[in-house]
């Protein structure tokens, strides 16, 4: 269905290729997963497919892409259409109409379908998806998971045969992910739908891959291979393919069940360790204390009666569903929002009564888009401003750069940087302040296994010092290798708040893959059973 | 073509989901006015006079609600009688206040009567500082006027400020506001982007670049908000015009961005495909439109110069042929079509017909009533109430009782969004 024969793209005034040598050949059918750290070509890769490589973003394609006959080099993107559907990192931008309804029907319109049939595959559409209460809303007020789905259902109106999707999942909540799957496992299963996406949460997509596209270095032309097969040899991994590598199980396991029923050996040596440790009970002085509190945004009562309190050298986990509050939460804390109802502080002040100046000094918020803090058109100036905001001697905010992830280049743009270099340049431009909290919102989405195993080193080390941290996430994986408080948070009110080991192994959509397998015992992570397993072996 | 192999997950009988039948009957249980007349709970005598719950399926047609807007609007245009003008915008008001829903679009209303206003004071305060050509004996206040040279002769600024130039500036921008106020009425009513898709196909792919020009001003309205809030966030105000300034570029950069993704989006969901069309049908597609837009444009002249009264109807009208004849051959090379656009049903008659009719009454009074109409500047007098143009302009409520009512305290369309 997609052929690649010997591709390699060159992007304009790039001295190397983005891609090379690539030859796959993808059946009809398949759901095929590309895997790879960042910046190894992944989404090129997939515009290729669309056409959108090289037509729409320059650059030189040598070799040939077919997808079901058609030579994208012949084809444009809008001659693909009705074949290929693809769906981008932001489901926001992909919107071109205002409202649900329209949005599924516009591809189809660009087509040419005829009136009746439209009208009916956008009943079908909004009832696969589970859309029907939504289609009068417009697309702007929708939470992250709608949009997903109503990106994905308005790519599925036209009935392409393949479907190509960048990270389908990253934005979303557990439950929300597993819905997005479920309805792509059903487009394979009962459509017989080419399925081709790019995804770094590789939990949560690997076990339901039929073939896995490994791009482990770039440059280095990909090999495909059966998931199994590609994640014995893969440099990312899910932390299932990780205990399995661990307990040398052969074929390694992909899925929670396949591993639980592997995993009775390793049970019963666990048995005999101790268990890991609670966390070390945190100094007792409070950093953030919210009572009570209420927040409304219009009509809307988005927070109702939080109560939450963060004590400094702990790191706390904030969770729930896409819309539930978290972000608003952290915003409260940062003095973004007036409070309606209750009382609020964080590091000593009340933070929509303090003035911003003195407010960095007591509290940091890295925002979702990391790239919203950063004005300044080198990551040098940046620093500059950010010492200038702070009141820090020059160089702070360079040297806690450098600390926290070497190599990061002083005269590039802080929006040509990797996602990873980014999250540490805001973070280092937040820290410069000194501040004694510090909050994170969905720090590792966009981040491979790489860039993400250095941030949860940089946050031990920080939450080490005494700094309270905050991390609102959907990577139920980061809460369990860092938080030692887990609250979840469900329309607006607090329905779970207790420590890590607690929350999540009795939570089975927030519970890590660790934990599921090695249930009723509380290992939540890789490194714990490694841990536990060294003095033994 | 085949349908998704898919059980449905709650059967239906009519195009409206079902949640919504179910709102409509518990409302019309709990006795809510405005939302009986759908189908009533069993046992209920149905008040088939009121209007139905506006719903996708029986909206009003975009284009009756800008017909009715700009009735009002010729009516205003006819007038310069301070009480009708206050009149008119109250009519629109009164509509927009009953039927308009709790879209984005819909919350434009308000930006456009702020907008009349600063028109209205803009005029007054250029009549102050430039004084007026009206002739008035009641001094208000002398400016001390600012000495020109001779070759400015004509121009005027500061002096003496007068009652009557005063009342002639704020007639003339109340009119203008009350013609703003009309159109925001009708942007509040209809959604512009269901009026696009009423457009000739010839003109859909202009159409949709309005459309996304238009979803991207709340866009930026949203980023801007999002980048003041990150400038607390690194310590800096976030209130005053250098904060607002500083944004501007970043705010620049995201929706050149937004916009390259958003082409690369349409591009791939396949806008701009076209069919192949004959030379012979696209020459003479080129010439119908040229051609009918020329004769449009000499009509129009004709018909508003003294001179050309007796042909300028005709030539308006052959042009107008051959225009629309050549957008309808255009649109052949266009191959989409169109999902579920506005029918123009009985209350689209009823609605576009009130407007037409406000405005053929208007402009009949100007016939026999003028000095109502046209009160003179000098000598000052308080403007009276003709009685039945004022009568005719109540003719314009009628949408506000034959146009399907919004549903009645629905929560707000607004999550925590990303």
């Amino acid at each position: 269905m997609i052929r690649f024969e010997d591709v390699s793209v060159t992007y304009e005034g790039a001295a190397e290729p983005a891609v090379r040598g690539v030859g796959l050949d993808i059946p009809e059918g398949e759901l095929c997963l590309v895997v790879g750290p960042s910046g190894v070509g992944k989404s090129t890769l997939l515009g290729a497919v669309s056409g959108l490589v090289p037509h729409f973003t320059g650059g030189l394609l040598r070799g040939r892409v077919t997808v079901a006959g058609r030579d994208t080099r012949t084809h444009r993107p809008r001659e693909l259409a009705d074949v290929v559907g693809t769906v981008g990192q932001d489901p926001l931008s992909h919107f071109v109409t205002d409202t649900v309804e329209d949005e599924l029907a516009y591809g189809m319109e660009s087509l040419g379908v005829p009136p009746e049939t439209m009208r009916r595959r956008v009943e079908e559409t909004l009832d696969l998806l589970g859309l029907t209460e939504l289609r009068d809303r417009p697309t702007a007020s929708l939470s992250g998971g709608q949009q997903q789905r109503v990106a994905i259902g308005s790519v599925l109106t036209v009935h392409p045969r393949v479907l190509v999707l960048d990270e389908p999942t990253s934005a979303l909540d557990p439950g929300a992910a597993e819905e997005v799957l479920a309805v792509l496992q059903r487009l394979v299963h009962d459509l017989g739908t080419t399925v081709l996406m790019a995804e770094h949460r590789l939990e949560r997509v690997v076990q339901y891959a039929d073939q896995v596209v490994l791009m482990a270095a770039p440059g280095v032309p990909p090999v495909t291979g059966t998931p199994a097969e590609m994640m014995a040899v893969s440099p990312v991994h899910p932390p299932v393919v990780g205990l399995g590598r661990l307990a040398g199980w052969s074929p390694l396991p992909l899925s929670v069940r396949d591993a639980r029923r592997r995993a009775g050996a390793l049970r019963e040596r666990l048995a005999a360790c101790a268990p890991p440790p609670p966390a070390a009970a945190p100094d007792p002085e409070p950093l953030v204390r919210a009572q009570r509190l209420v927040v409304r945004r219009g009509r809307a009562e988005v927070l109702r009666g939080v109560d939450l309190t963060v004590r400094a050298g702990e790191t706390v986990a904030l969770m729930g569903r896409n819309g539930a509050g978290k972000s608003t939460l952290l915003s409260t804390l940062v003095g973004l929002h007036n409070p309606s109802g209750g009382t609020v502080e964080t590091g000593g002040a009340v933070p929509h009564r303090t003035r911003p100046a003195e407010l960095v000094r007591r509290v940091g918020l890295v925002p979702q888009e990391p790239r919203d803090l950063l004005y300044a058109d080198t990551v040098t100036a940046e620093c500059a401003a950010a010492d200038g905001d702070a009141g820090a001697a020059p160089g702070t905010c360079r040297a806690l750069v450098a600390g926290l992830l070497p190599g990061v280049p002083d005269d590039a743009h802080p929006r040509d940087l990797s996602e990873g270099q980014r999250l540490a340049l805001a973070l280092a431009v937040v820290l410069t302040a000194r501040p004694p909290v510090l909050l994170l919102d969905e720090p590792t989405r966009g981040l491979d296994y790489a860039a993400k195993s250095r941030l949860v080193t940089q946050l031990r080390e920080l939450a080490a010092d005494g700094h309270a941290i905050v991390l609102a996430t959907h990577d139920v994986e980061l809460a369990a290798e860092l938080a030692h408080r887990v609250v979840i948070l469900a329309d607006g009110e607090v329905v779970a708040d207790g420590p890590a080991t607690e929350v999540v192994v009795s939570s089975p959509a927030f519970a890590p893959q660790v934990a599921k397998i090695l249930a009723p015992a509380p290992w939540l992570t890789v490194s714990q059973v490694a841990k536990a397993l060294e003095p033994a072996s | 073509m085949t349908a998704l192999p898919f059980p449905r997950r709650t059967p239906r009988t009519s195009g409206r989901a079902d949640p919504t039948a179910a709102r409509r009957t518990a409302d019309a249980a709990a006795g809510l006015p405005g939302t009986a007349g759908a189908p009533a709970a069993p046992g209920r005598a149905r008040a088939w006079w009121r209007a139905p719950q506006a719903g996708r399926a029986n909206a009003v047609h975009a284009g009756a609600w800008w017909v009715w807007a700009l009735g009002l609007a010729t009516a205003a245009s006819r007038t310069t009688n301070m009480l009708l003008l206050a009149l008119v915008v109250a009519v629109a008001g009164y509509v927009v206040a009953a039927r308009r829903t709790d879209a984005p679009w819909a919350r434009s209303y308000g930006a456009f009567l702020r907008l009349g206003l600063a028109v209205l004071v803009i005029r007054l305060v250029f009549a102050v500082l430039l004084g007026s050509p009206i002739p008035g004996t009641h001094v208000v206040v002398t400016l001390p006027q600012v000495p020109l040279p001779h070759w400015a002769q004509g121009v005027r600024i500061g002096g003496r400020v007068t009652a009557e130039g005063l009342v002639f500036a704020l007639r003339d921008g109340m009119k203008l506001a009350t013609l703003l106020v009309c159109v925001g009425a009708a942007n509040a009513l209809a959604n512009p982007a269901r009026l696009l898709k009423s457009l000739p196909g010839a003109l859909y792919e202009a159409g949709v670049a309005v459309v996304v020009a238009m979803t991207f001003a709340p866009h930026l309205v949203a980023d801007v908000a999002r980048l003041r809030a990150a400038r607390r966030l690194r310590g800096r105000e976030d209130r005053g015009v250098r904060a607002l300034l500083q944004v501007g570029l970043p705010v620049l950069e995201g929706a050149l961005e937004r916009s390259v993704a958003l082409a690369a989006a349409m591009d791939a969901r396949g806008y701009g495909r076209t069919a192949a069309v004959p030379a012979g049908v696209r020459r003479a597609t080129a010439a119908l439109t040229l051609g009918g837009l020329l004769g449009v444009c000499a009509g129009t002249y004709a018909l508003l110069s003294a001179s050309g009264g007796r042909y300028g109807l005709p030539v308006l009208l052959i042009g107008l042929a051959a225009a629309m004849a050549g957008l309808r051959l255009g649109g052949r090379r266009s191959v989409r079509t169109r999902y579920r656009p506005d029918r123009w049903g009985a209350r689209a008659w009823l609605v576009a017909g009130s407007g037409a009719a406000v405005a053929a009454l208007m402009i009949a009074a100007t016939g026999y009533d003028p000095a109502a109409l046209d009160p003179p500047a000098f000598p000052l007098t308080a403007p009276t109430l003709p009685l039945w143009p004022a009568a005719s302009l109540l003719l314009g409520l009628l949408p506000a009782f034959v146009a399907p009512a919004p549903a009645v305290g629905r929560a707000p369309a607004k999550e925590d969004v990303r």
